[in-house]
């Protein structure tokens, strides 16, 4: 009795999973042969010098130089619209896709199993890479970008579209089949209406995506404000790349703002 | 007389105020598509444009398999190990670097609403921050290479991460800890027997899914010289050695879609 009261004192030991351990194993290996790959030592970093240095830059970047603030309005404005046309076209492309991959709606498996590994190829290839890829294309310029954020955004609405598509309720597809509606039909009157806001809050959210993606785009050329940010860089002018980035993390910030604040009111 | 009735819908129900709401969003919407299109210069494009795309697409079919592994540490098994190495390490570092961050920007119930208001601003500029000026900043400080590409991926993640969790922070379910509480349980106990399990599904979950996301940003850091496969890309882009543009462009995707897998599977198991 008095055994057993003490034994009931204690919570019960947690046990060691095998699982668990060997996910340790797997973790620790993961980052001793990354840490020698990349020679990426913590003691690098924090060397007085090497630290000293990345200070150094941070201070200076926090002296912003307003007086520049006029020369990169233009191409501020040149980013914003970059993003926008981006978005657009992207999203018009996105949309028709969808319909076309939604097992739902095209019923031949052959045709949805190709086109999404087409999607799922394009989805991989990171935006800058695509900026820098359209530059060889069609030469250093701002419709560089918007093509690259075009190809960006279709990737990121196309999959998130397509799948919102596919889990609609059935019911007034069936009720327009049964009374012999056309397959357009039955996408303007049982479809859409169920899915048009979930496209809407996609593309403010590839809307968001593509505001902070177009103002690194013109480092590689594809124009916008990011041409400032490497010629500053290049130049050693960090108060003037501090102006660059507290521009764009504002506008990033308050562009962030609007667009969740009006999906919310979207989805509510 | 009635069939024709019959078959008309009854009207639908007017509501003036919604629809003068919508009408001035889609005007709205529509002026800001247009001022956007008018003010960028289509006229710019090469003129080669097309014979490099058919370049392009002809040397993703026809890529340079001598490129892919050669021994010499410049090849593309190697330099796709390195993107890999530097995602893991970036990731990991952001992580840690996360908790505390998370815990902060957390919107709980025992906390002044101005300390969780403050934390989530600080993530939005964090998340805000160029990538890429990160990485110039660290290569300044420790040189070009992928040590640079790992820090700049492991500060950077943080915004993201960070967000991330402390949303699992905050949809954590308290009837465990209380629980625990009223058996008896310390604080100790609280945090290892509830919180802990209850968390961690979802901080590896959002870690794994942010590996994903950082290995695409790995592959692009090697555009300002910060380590990785970026590097030979932007080099091969430059000389116009499509082949090699090709197996690059074939590598990265291959390494992406692997490693979504990947990350897939144990994230479903996790759930």
């Amino acid at each position: 009795m008095n055994n057993n009261q003490h034994q009931l004192k204690q919570l019960p030991k947690k046990e060691l999973k095998w699982s668990t351990l060997i996910w340790l194993i797997v973790l620790i290996a993961g980052l001793f042969i990354s840490i020698n790959v990349t020679n990426a030592h913590i003691s690098v970093l924090l060397a007085p010098d090497n630290f000293g240095q990345f200070m150094d830059v941070l201070i200076q970047m926090c002296k912003p130089d307003w007086s520049y603030a006029h020369v990169i309005w233009p191409y501020l404005i040149e980013t914003i619209k970059m993003a926008i046309l981006g978005t657009v076209i992207g999203s018009i492309i996105a949309f028709i896709y969808s319909f076309l991959i939604a097992r739902n709606i095209v019923k031949n498996k052959a045709v949805t199993g190709v086109l999404r590994f087409i999607m799922n190829i394009i989805r991989t290839i990171p935006d800058l890479l695509l900026g820098a890829l359209f530059v060889a294309v069609v030469g250093i310029g701002p419709v560089a970008g918007v093509l690259a954020l075009s190809v960006f955004t279709f990737g990121v609405v196309v999959k998130l579209f397509y799948e919102a598509i596919e889990t609609i309720d059935y019911g007034p597809i069936e009720a327009l089949t049964a009374s012999g509606a056309s397959k357009l039909q039955i996408i303007h009157f049982a479809v859409l209406p169920q899915v048009m806001t979930y496209f809407v809050s996609y593309v403010l959210y590839a809307f968001e995506i593509n505001v902070r993606a177009s103002t690194i785009l013109g480092y590689i050329g594809a124009g916008g404000i990011g041409l400032y940010l490497q010629q500053t860089l290049q130049l050693f002018q960090y108060n003037r790349t501090g102006t660059i980035l507290i521009v764009i993390i504002v506008v990033v910030v308050i562009i962030d703002y609007i667009s969740s604040a009006s999906r919310e009111a979207l989805t509510k | 007389m009635d069939t024709t009735k019959m078959k008309k819908l009854p009207p639908k129900p007017i509501n003036n105020r919604t629809r003068t709401i919508h009408w001035l969003i889609g005007i709205v919407t529509v002026c800001l598509i247009i001022w956007s299109a008018v003010g960028i210069d289509f006229g710019g494009i090469k003129s080669s444009a097309a014979q490099i795309t058919g370049a392009i697409i002809s040397g993703i079919f026809h890529p340079d398999w001598s490129y892919v592994w050669n021994g010499s540490g410049e090849d593309l098994i190697s330099q796709l190990w390195e993107t890999i190495c530097i995602a893991f390490l970036g990731t990991f570092i952001s992580a840690i670097i996360s908790l505390p961050f998370a815990f902060w920007a957390a919107n709980t119930k025992h906390k002044k609403w101005y300390l969780s208001r403050s934390g989530k601003i600080v993530l939005a500029i964090i998340r805000s921050f160029p990538e890429i000026v990160l990485a110039l900043m660290f290569i300044k400080a420790v040189g070009p290479g992928s040590a640079a590409g790992v820090f700049a991926l492991g500060f950077h993640s943080v915004g993201m991460l960070a967000m991330l969790f402390s949303e699992a922070i905050e949809s954590l379910d308290t009837d465990a800890n209380e629980a625990i509480a009223s058996v008896g349980g310390s604080k100790w106990n609280t945090v290892t027997f509830a919180t802990l399990p209850n968390l961690m599904p979802a901080l590896i979950s959002n870690t794994l899914y942010r590996f994903d996301v950082s290995v695409r940003s790995a592959s692009i850091l090697g555009l300002v010289g910060a380590g990785g496969i970026g590097y030979p890309l932007i080099i091969a882009l430059q000389y116009r050695e499509w082949n090699r543009v090709g197996i690059i462009l074939l590598g990265i995707i291959v390494m992406v879609i692997v490693i979504d897998w990947i990350s897939g599977v144990i994230r479903k198991r996790l759930v």
